[in-house]
């Protein structure tokens, strides 16, 4: 392998990586502040990507269709949280799993229903429509280098958000202790109902970034669900930070994979979940 | 009281039913009943562990496949018996039952979940990209088993009638010894460990054992689930062994209502009799399947077996 191509490898990794984080981030919040195990979160990332195609087409720029799918992605997310969600919160996991995996059934037909069974494409926004020439032979999209810039960008805004700000402090507390935030004077179902939009948009919008660098086709969500599951069990349940470690690991994982050991490709990333549950059953940044 | 009178009536109406069923069914449905009742045995023996031991699996379709895939690569080289195809394809499922659970009991809560998950997912992809299994388009199983008591064929797995029989004589079999296993001191240690496992095991249980034995018991038994769909479906394809054959019979179980038995069986049948009526009705069946199950999740508290069990649920009123 020689440095181009190594350079491009790497920078697939990361890219993957980066957009794993997207989803897996949402999926650990939700879990790890609410403590809902979310099938079908998969799904929201279809959602971004079909509305994202739809939107593109509908507003004729991608650039527009953008902002406009996030602000969808929060009102169904809200909706989601107020008419389902909330009345789980007392229960055990498991009817989350049950009442999720009925949402990814609906979502799915609807997906269906709506645009139909076949593969559509989104072509790539103007001003990152080129690629950068490595060598004579190879060349990387620029839109791909956009897109883990952006990711890294919400990263580090999440961190900020998180650990930096009085709602971050909040959200921060009721993963903690639910009852005393509540008795504290805030919120928490009001809480609660934002950090599952807040899921649901980075799900969404990962859809969306990657709609453009993939094609936007059927069961595309079930593809990103149980890997991201697989990325927040390595992070550690509830920890940003381990998402972002874990999803760089199973990206470059999974790419190196796929370059070094094609025969075994598919098992490279759950060999290295079970290797990390082996050395720290918690995950990497698990306390709990 | 209510609940344990309601039960067994309930069970034998369906058994007469399930006798009877052949009387009116085509051969059409007389294959789904079938297939109805490998999923039931399937969705029983990930409840011994979901319902009753506390421990939530996400990769029960690794002890069904491996099993269903023995019995397509022992029928490899010509006819092979059920006699001996069926207990060798169970043990398969068993031993690696054992060194998985070795493994994954070590983990507990969502962890135990996504490790159990990990393991059949490396062993979906094994498969899948495996020449010896076919690859992903599955292996064909070149002939049924056959069944013969010295000389006498009293079952042709070829009909798919007896075949019919065969699995109902199989899931009643399966839904009676594991309500004995239940009831007997090692079930009471299982309920135990759900329950609370930091007191069973100042009690002197080894905890870790019991959870084994239990693993061992439901993968053998998912492995009976899978020879029965390889035999049924002539074919095994990478497909029943991934996450979403596991994720339905988890589905089946709760939406049943874990840790009743009779309840997962009833959501297995209630799952895939929904999914025939809806998709006869509409092409777009999965989306009245999904608020099908919304609605379980929301109005129905304890899953479907709660309709026969109101009283009960209310009296002892744990969660």
């Amino acid at each position: 392998m020689d440095a181009a191509t190594l350079l491009i490898q790497v920078l697939n990794g990361l890219q993957y990586g980066l957009l794993l984080f997207l989803i897996a981030s949402g999926l650990t919040l939700i879990f790890g502040i609410m403590g809902v195990i979310n099938l079908a979160h998969g799904s929201f990332y279809m959602i971004g990507a079909y509305l994202a195609f739809w939107l593109t087409g509908a507003l004729g720029n991608f650039w527009v269709a953008l902002p406009a799918g996030i602000a969808l992605a929060v009102v169904l997310g809200i909706a989601l949280e107020w008419l389902l969600i909330r009345h789980l919160y007392q229960r055990d996991h498991l009817y989350q799993v049950l009442l999720t995996y009925g949402l990814i059934l609906v979502f799915e037909e609807l997906r269906s229903l709506l645009f139909g069974d076949d593969v559509h494409g989104v072509t790539v926004p103007d001003p990152l429509n080129f690629s950068i020439r490595l060598t004579d032979t190879l060349s990387y999209p620029v839109y791909r280098l956009a897109m883990s810039a952006i990711c890294l960008a919400l990263a580090a805004g999440m961190y900020l958000l998180i650990a930096r700000t009085r709602l971050g402090m909040m959200i921060r507390a009721g993963s903690v202790n639910r009852d005393m935030v509540q008795a504290l004077g805030i919120n928490i179902g009001l809480l609660y109902r934002l950090v599952f939009a807040l899921g649901v948009a980075l799900a969404a919008f990962a859809g969306m970034l990657a709609a453009p660098a993939s094609s936007v086709f059927p069961g595309m969500g079930n593809q990103v669900l149980i890997i991201s599951f697989v990325v927040i069990v390595i992070g550690g349940l509830g920890s940003i930070k381990g998402a972002l470690v874990a999803a760089l690991l199973i990206g470059l994982a999974d790419v190196f994979g796929q370059v070094l050991l094609p025969q075994i490709s598919g098992m490279t990333v759950y060999l290295v979940m079970a290797a990390v549950l082996v050395w720290r059953p918690r995950g990497l940044f698990g306390s709990a | 009281m209510d609940r344990s009178r309601l039960l067994p009536v309930l069970l034998a109406a369906t058994l007469l039913a399930l006798l009877l069923f052949p009387l009116v069914g085509e051969k059409f449905y007389l294959q789904y009943a079938t297939k109805i009742m490998i999923m039931a045995i399937f969705a029983m023996s990930l409840d011994l562990l979901v319902g009753y031991t506390g421990l939530v699996s996400l990769g029960h379709a690794l002890f069904y496949g491996l099993a269903g895939y023995a019995l397509v690569l022992m029928g490899e080289r010509g006819e092979v018996s059920l006699w001996w195809t069926l207990p060798a394809s169970m043990a398969v499922a068993a031993l690696a039952a054992l060194a998985v659970g070795a493994l994954v009991l070590r983990t507990s809560g969502v962890y135990f979940i996504m490790v159990t998950l990990a393991f059949a997912q490396m062993t979906y992809f094994f498969v899948r990209d495996s020449a010896y299994f076919g690859g992903s388009d599955g292996k064909y199983l070149n002939a049924k088993p056959t069944l013969s008591l010295l000389g006498w064929q009293p079952v042709d797995l070829e009909n798919t009638l007896h075949r019919y029989y065969l699995t109902l004589v199989l899931t009643v079999a399966v839904y009676l010894l594991l309500r004995r296993v239940l009831g007997s001191p090692f079930g009471r240690v299982l309920v135990g460990i759900r329950d609370n496992e930091p007191r069973m095991r100042s009690l002197g249980f080894a905890t870790f054992r019991y959870k084994l034995a239990a693993f061992v018991l439901a993968g053998a038994l998912a492995g009976l689930a899978g020879y029965l769909t390889a035999v049924q479906d002539g074919i095994m394809n990478p497909e029943q062994l991934g996450w979403n054959r596991s994720g339905e019979a988890l589905v089946m179980v709760i939406l049943g209502g874990m840790g009743t038995l009779a309840g997962p069986a009833l959501g297995a049948g209630a799952l895939m009799v929904l999914e025939l009526l809806f998709s006869i009705w509409t092409k777009y069946w999965q989306l009245l399947l999904g608020a099908f199950v919304i609605a379980v999740v929301l109005f129905l508290p304890r899953g479907l077996g709660s309709l026969f069990a109101r009283r009960r649920a209310a009296r002892d009123g744990h969660g």
